[in-house]
């Protein structure tokens, strides 16, 4: 089985993406890293140029002092490197600030050392928290230090607001799928949001060091259907 | 429980007020607008209901219950009159 939503050892790439705005992040790096090869290249090359050949020729002017044309050019072509990089970059960060239709908030805080979640749209709250499952707990399959007893349930193809915050330490609620890393800080509530475009189960780890148990505190996002979703928020209501 | 009302999905929209990711003060407004609505229309009236419903999806539930104790215990640091 292919899964891509965790870590797997040695990674150096991506988890794969669920939602537009981890897509967006993932071609915005890919965009940055075009100009990063073309600029390690071209100044490797010139560098080693200077170096090894140590001589008076076109692309090693060893006894130039002064060139308003070169200095012009070395100005102005990193400015509109810099800009290409820069536009991509802003369009993506507003692209995730606003929050500006969501159809369900989900609240979610962080304490020493676990995380719980709050369900609160509806006529009584939802509230529960979710502890990583030790080692002698889990079952085949299940992954060690990331699985937990209670997942966080959200509907797929949904707007959902998060309201993340914290009641003791600083921690951070971080999901690579999908994209966020948000602080939770106690005494402020940070919103974000999350469009989920497929099913699955999303591991996620606290990322701000918050104690002797920072690393294990995890977090799980199961994504499902709709009609799913609203059967899950009806049981847990029931049991409320 | 068959008292339970059918889920429908319903959140706060944006708010102008609070364009930003602190979205504490728009918690703490609402929660505050509340009060002062119930005093002087009485919980049920449907604009009360309405800042009702937006502090308790924004809010912390613990945030809520120590609020509403230094509400009752009338030491709220906030004017709700």
């Amino acid at each position: 089985m292919m899964n891509l939503d965790i870590a797997y050892p040695l990674q150096y790439g991506f988890q794969d993406p669920a939602t537009p705005v981890m897509q967006g992040i993932i071609s915005l790096h890919d965009h940055i890293f075009f100009y990063l090869i073309v600029t390690t290249v071209f100044v490797t090359w010139i560098l080693s140029v200077i170096i090894f050949e140590f001589k008076d020729e076109f692309f090693s002017h060893k006894y130039i002092r002064h060139g308003t044309l070169i200095e012009i050019i070395w100005t102005v072509t990193p400015a509109f490197i810099l800009i290409s990089i820069a536009f991509p970059s802003f369009r993506l960060l507003y692209l995730m600030d606003e929050v500006i239709d969501p159809a369900v908030t989900i609240k979610v805080v962080g304490h020493q050392w676990y995380w719980s979640y709050e369900y609160s749209d509806h006529a009584w709250s939802i509230e529960f928290d979710s502890y990583m499952l030790p080692t002698s707990d889990l079952e085949l399959g299940q992954f060690r230090l990331l699985e937990v007893d209670n997942r966080m349930v959200v509907p797929m193809d949904t707007h959902v607001r998060l309201i993340i915050t914290s009641s003791d330490v600083i921690h951070s609620w971080a999901v690579p799928s999908l994209g966020i890393k948000l602080d939770a800080i106690p005494g402020r509530l940070n919103q974000t949001s999350m469009i989920i475009n497929r099913e699955g189960v999303f591991f996620g780890q606290c990322s701000e060091i918050c104690g002797v148990q920072h690393g294990f505190m995890p977090i799980v996002v199961e994504s499902v259907k709709m009609d799913n979703y609203i059967s899950w928020v009806n049981n847990m209501l029931d049991e409320a | 429980m068959s008292d339970r009302p059918e889920t429908v999905l319903q959140t706060p929209q944006f708010d102008a007020r609070f364009p930003n990711v602190n979205q504490t003060k728009n918690c703490w407004q609402n929660f505050v607008d509340f009060h002062r609505c119930a005093n002087a229309r009485g919980e049920d009236f449907p604009v009360c209901v309405q800042f009702k419903k937006t502090f308790t999806s924004l809010c912390p539930i613990e945030w809520v219950d120590r609020w509403t104790d230094q509400v009752e215990n009338g030491v709220f640091p906030t004017k709700l009159d």
